[in-house]
């Protein structure tokens, strides 16, 4: 008889297993990303050069009142998550495609697992890509007025950020039917934050678009980032964004689950 | 408990939308046996190992894997067994020690079993040296190896193994076959599926031929061979009038034919004697028969002989009536 009784970490179903799964799926999707060249060079350096651009090439003509490089930097900052984030429906969609899904599934990973690893990985993304960007904007003339709290309320208000909007893209990778129809997500999300106060005022937007402006999940976040990095009040700002996340990440866990049950069926 | 089969399946029914993919398959597998389900393209061979794998619900039927159901047990049936699918299924961008760490933590290893678990297949499928490379780099047979061996990271009982051979030449192939057997000589339960009778015969003491969702015959290697001779003469004759007068005469006995190429098949069992005397019947006067070839029975000859019409690929199926 072979040895079965190899030791074993955890009996099966129990929520330590989920746990070991879901930690080694995000061991495996963070290598992954990391390997994955292109991609990465690409989502660290597009939300740069679109800083550049903007801070550059339209900053001279846009009066926010703060120094634009300032003004812009929060904005910047959620693009790039939101980029980062959105590269998860391209993972997610490359599993099902793949037979890896199956392979997983025999040995009783559960969707969920596989999801935050997906999630994991994307976090560790977004932490460098916010990095660089950091590092740039810094380089170029951004003077923040944080404190030690400020930083790290503004670096958990991105975190949430970007947990709800990774899980929100695994949900859309479980909707799409291959890897080109889930990278189509990825330009919806990096288009959501210019109909916002991320790069102008939205006074200086035409009317029919200051609801949308105004009332979009990106935001509260960027108000929040803003005001918290430049040491103004954030108001309720911070309250909302922390409201949209938690409520887009609810929504995309219940989702995901019920799609990965409906795409393995 | 002994002799009470692995794997058992009653009366396994499955439909895509209107296509009837598997149409009540009956399948009895003895533990510690090699089990072949030979079939063309599209018979239902991944569908039968993926309801095996607790993958798919089947319509209706059963099946119960080492002593459990697939869909009641599943989690039951998940520990027991091992999945290698028809197609590579690993991280290339993982090396392929990585690859199988990952799988014996999934499995529910510890860390460090975990790793030595990896080091013992990965030199007990000759991948040690390429261990430390990335699998997408690997050629067809490594890949194949290693997909195995990602399967037996949790000392499965019962191993599915959907085309292990399919595309890979015939040293690799030969290679797999050897695994195939030392782990049957283990006492793994080992069923695999293939499209090439040669395969189930070397390897699988019982094999189940499976067309159009059904099991049409089912048997050791030897009782299906008997029933198709095992080996097939084929006759070029001279001219277009000795082909039509050869074929006439052997009726239904040529098992092939093709016009063109003015050629006829009959079935033998390949022997000197048979051959010769198969000559003198078929070609008394000696000006008919311009060249002959004897080979092995392929797919298409048992399935002629067992079905009674050429093994059409039931992917060009019409759906089943609505
Ligand atoms: N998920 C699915 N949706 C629709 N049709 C399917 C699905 N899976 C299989 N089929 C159909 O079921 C039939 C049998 O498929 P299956 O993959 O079981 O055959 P197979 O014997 O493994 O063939 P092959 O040798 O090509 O691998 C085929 O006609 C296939 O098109
Ligand atoms: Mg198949």
């Amino acid at each position: 008889m072979p040895d079965l009784t190899a030791p074993r970490a955890a009996a099966p179903g129990s929520p330590a297993r989920v746990l070991t799964h879901s930690l080694v799926m995000a061991a495996r999707c963070t290598r992954l990303s990391a390997r994955n060249t292109d991609a990465l060079l690409t989502s660290l350096i597009l939300p740069v050069m679109l800083m550049l651009v903007f801070v550059y090439f339209f900053g001279g003509a846009i009066d926010t009142g703060t120094r634009y490089v300032t003004y812009i930097v929060p904005g910047v900052l959620v693009l790039c998550a939101g980029y980062g984030a959105a590269a998860t429906a391209v993972g997610v969609a490359g599993d099902m495609a793949e037979g890896v899904v199956d392979c997983f599934r025999s040995l009783d990973v559960g969707g969920t697992s596989l999801m935050a690893g997906h999630v994991a990985a994307s976090a560790a993304r977004n932490a460098a890509a916010t990095g660089v960007v950091l590092a740039v904007a810094l380089a170029i003339g951004f003077r923040p007025e944080a404190g030690p709290a400020g930083w790290a309320a503004a670096a958990g208000v991105l975190a949430a950020y970007v947990l709800a909007l990774s899980w929100l893209s695994a949900a859309v990778g479980l909707l799409a039917k291959s890897t080109e129809a889930a990278s189509g997500f990825t330009f919806l999300v990096l288009f959501l934050p210019y109909p916002s106060s991320a790069f102008v005022l939205v006074d200086t937007m035409p009317g029919w678009l200051h609801g949308f402006a105004g009332n979009q999940p990106v935001t509260p976040v960027i108000e929040s980032l803003r005001g918290l990095l430049l040491g103004q009040p954030v108001g309720g700002a911070l309250w909302q964004a922390l409201a949209w996340c938690a409520g887009i990440l609810t929504v995309s866990v219940a989702a995901s689950g019920m799609l990965f049950r409906r795409r393995t069926a | 408990m002994a002799d009470e089969p692995v794997v058992e399946t009653t009366g396994l029914e499955k439909s895509y939308g209107r296509v009837k993919v598997l149409a009540g398959v009956d399948l009895r597998v003895a533990r510690g046996s090699v089990f072949a389900l030979l079939g063309p393209n599209g018979a239902g061979k991944t569908t039968t190992v993926r309801i095996l794998s607790t993958l798919v619900r089947p319509d209706a039927g059963r099946a119960r894997v080492a002593g459990f159901d697939t869909v009641r047990d599943r989690r039951e049936v998940r520990r027991r067994i091992s999945l290698t699918g028809q197609y590579a299924a690993l991280d290339e961008q993982q090396t392929g020690e990585e690859n199988l760490r990952m799988m014996g933590r999934l499995y529910g290893l510890t860390r460090r079993r975990a790793r030595e678990r990896a080091g013992e297949l990965l030199e007990r499928f000759d991948l040690a040296g390429a261990a430390r490379r990335r699998a997408g780099t690997y050629s067809g047979g490594m890949r194949r190896r290693l997909d195995i061996a990602a399967g037996l990271v949790g000392d499965p009982e019962v191993v599915l193994l959907d085309e292990p051979t399919t595309g890979l030449d015939p040293r690799s192939r030969q290679t797999m076959w050897e695994l195939v057997a030392d782990l049957a000589a283990a006492g793994t339960t080992v069923l695999l599926t293939t499209q090439y009778l040669e395969e189930a015969d070397r390897l699988a003491g019982r094999i189940a031929l499976l067309d159009a969702g059904r099991v049409v015959a089912d048997g050791t290697a030897a009782d299906l061979k008997r029933r198709v001779a095992g080996r097939r003469l084929d006759l070029t004759l001279a001219d277009a009038a000795a082909y039509g007068r050869t074929a006439e005469l052997l009726g239904g006995r040529a098992v092939h034919r093709q016009p063109d190429r003015l050629l006829l098949g009959v079935p033998t069992d390949g022997s000197a004697s048979h051959v010769r005397s198969l000559l003198e019947e078929i070609d008394p006067e000696r000006d008919a028969v311009a060249r002959f070839t004897v080979h092995e029975a392929t797919l298409d000859d048992v399935f002629l002989a067992l079905t009674g019409r050429a093994a059409a690929s039931a992917d060009r199926r019409e759906p089943a009536g609505a």
